[in-house]
């Protein structure tokens, strides 16, 4: 095969150069977390009389370990389970109503079929970020600021992953339901032995797309977690920052921006191929 | 597209949709029918009743400066964005389409950025820039440029548009590399056959056909330098200096939760709705089209 792609690509200098092109935007995306993972390990006095080293220095234990187990106002090691918590949350409650729900509007007809599924189809339009006001109100008067509740129910409350469920179900050939039903299967039987294992590359990809999605939530968990205990790591960093001119413990924030993307680049590094298709799927 | 072989019913298909009704009801149809509610109410003084007043609270927003200066700092900012992310990852994406191996090397190493939080990125620029201890900033004091991000209002918007551009490139480079190597190469070798320089294939035959995803991701860095970039922004600039930053999403917040103007905070959400659903709409009238493609 490559043998035969020969003609357009370049040799030569032409090849090295279109190597180096690639080799500095790699550095250009790189370089802001060398810089952070740097600074998460040498001292603050290293940091504050500028410029600080380019090279690690020998302090990753301590600042890591300060991090994790006092932070700033609240461990780090729990704000990671904080998200962690918020982000399997969203994913797996998001996953499991779409799946019920998409499977009742494809495979059955029933009164108000149609207006159920424009209505579940509007929400397709509308982020959080625009009804931040109300939707807080409506935490704040069920009792559910600082609770994980709180954090994922209105997260959940969006439609793309029905509408995915929906397309997909459409593809599924009717002999397969057909032979279910001579066979006597209930409906039931049908969507757990042979629909959902049908899905299962589906939900998989969703899954690394919808985790990231969670993981990297900001705006809300702002809003809604006022208590430090309950704060998810994204936004946690954010609230490490002294209010007035007080130095900031820059090693200490910079490990914990480093653990904060830790997670959800494990994922899409590891799960790559899913990944793609989780991203090219959710755009169609 | 329906079925033909469906289940009998209502009472299993009922239960199976309740989770998801329930959940819409209350954490968004109930939540959007008060933003439009109440942005056409204004509290007094007190805080202690609230006044009817229509549309007025839309008519005070559109005669307001500032709130038309944040629709111009939108613009502006969303515009950079796009063109800066779509810019550098199409150029990466060209680049890497042109190696005959090690194209999926580079794409594993440029697509994790995805994965980083717009608000963690804010972190990591605003790091680099900081007026004291910012490693890029005291460079630049070296050249003899004097940075300063908090006072200087282009500086923060080229700092906040570099930031959310950052962790961006990865989508948009996924995409194009998947556009161009769907690209049939027999078309392109014709071409060079024929004596067709680079920059003239890439002119006539590699654009064209890669307009559908141009167009896709347009639209969508659209939505995200829109709705998405609330973190880079609270992070770096929290809208400053005087308001160089602050876009439409950022208002709500600041308007709503800081100035504790509920109405106009509605109002605006409002508006903002209109606008998602122009978005939406453009972008589905788009998908319909490349089906038939």
């Amino acid at each position: 095969m490559s043998e035969q792609r020969g003609m357009v690509e370049k040799r030569g200098l032409g090849h090295w150069l279109t190597h180096l092109g690639l080799i500095i935007g790699v550095l250009f995306i790189f370089f802001p977390i060398w810089l952070a993972f740097v600074a998460s390990t040498v001292t603050q006095p290293e940091i504050v009389r500028p410029p600080m080293p380019l090279l690690p220095g020998d302090q990753f234990f301590e600042n890591y370990s300060k991090a994790l187990l006092s932070g700033v106002n609240a461990p780090v090691a729990m704000m990671m389970l904080n998200s962690l918590i918020m982000a399997l949350g969203i994913t797996i409650g998001k996953i499991v109503i779409s799946l019920t729900s998409a499977f009742a509007i494809v495979y059955f007809r029933f009164p108000g079929r149609t207006v159920f599924f424009w209505l579940i189809f509007l929400t397709l339009m509308l982020p959080v970020e625009v009804r931040i006001v109300p939707t807080y109100e409506v935490i704040a008067n069920f009792g559910m600021l600082n609770s994980y509740s709180g954090l994922i129910f209105p997260l959940i409350a969006s439609a793309t992953a029905t509408f995915l469920f929906r397309q997909f179900f459409l593809t599924v050939p009717d002999e397969l339901t057909e032979a279910a039903r001579v066979d006597g299967a209930s409906p039931m039987q049908f969507f757990w032995h042979i629909l959902l294992p049908m899905s299962r590359t589906n939900i998989a990809a969703l899954f690394v797309i919808l985790f990231i999605y969670g993981w990297n939530q900001y705006l809300w968990p702002l809003l809604i977690t006022t208590d430090p205990s309950m704060n998810t790591i994204v936004m946690g960093i954010r609230q490490m920052f002294p209010s007035g001119d007080d130095l900031a413990d820059w090693p200490v924030i910079m490990a914990t921006s480093i653990l904060a993307m830790v997670p959800p680049v494990i994922v899409v590094i590891s799960m790559q191929k899913l990944f793609i298709r989780g991203l090219v799927d959710s755009e169609k | 597209m329906e079925k033909r072989v469906i289940f009998k019913g209502w009472m299993l298909p009922a239960l199976l949709l309740l989770p998801q009704i329930v959940i819409t009801a209350i954490f968004f149809f109930y939540p959007a029918g008060q933003a439009i509610w109440q942005s056409m109410f204004v509290p007094d003084p007190f805080g202690l009743k609230t006044q009817f007043v229509g549309l007025g609270n839309f008519e005070y927003l559109l005669g307001d400066p500032y709130y038309r200066a944040s629709f111009v700092t939108t613009a502006i900012f969303s515009g950079l964005v796009t063109v800066v992310s779509m810019g550098v990852a199409l150029y990466l994406a060209i680049l890497a389409d042109r190696l005959i191996k090690g194209s999926g090397t580079y794409r594993t190493l440029l697509i994790w950025p995805y994965a980083v939080a717009p608000a963690v990125a804010g972190v990591l620029w605003m790091f680099m820039f900081n007026t004291r201890v910012g490693v890029v900033a005291w460079y630049l004091g070296l050249l003899g440029y004097d940075w300063n991000h908090v006072l200087n209002e282009a500086e923060a918007m080229g700092l906040v548009v570099v930031a959310s551009s950052w962790g961006r490139i990865s989508y948009n480079f996924l995409f194009f590399l998947a556009g161009l190597q769907a690209i049939p190469r027999s078309v392109i070798e014709a071409a060079a056959i024929d004596g067709a320089k680079f920059w003239t294939r890439f002119r006539t035959i590699v654009w064209p056909l890669l307009s559908p995803t141009t167009f896709f991701l347009l639209v969508v860095n659209v939505v995200y330098a829109f709705f998405e970039t609330f973190g880079v922004i609270h992070t770096i600039t929290a809208g400053g200096p005087q308001q160089a930053t602050t876009i439409l999403v950022y208002k709500v917040y600041s308007d709503g939760f800081v100035g504790q103007d509920l109405g106009s905070s509605a109002a605006q959400s409002v508006i903002l709705l209109v606008l998602v659903g122009l978005l939406t709409v453009i972008q589905f009238k788009f998908i319909e089209r490349r089906v038939h493609y």
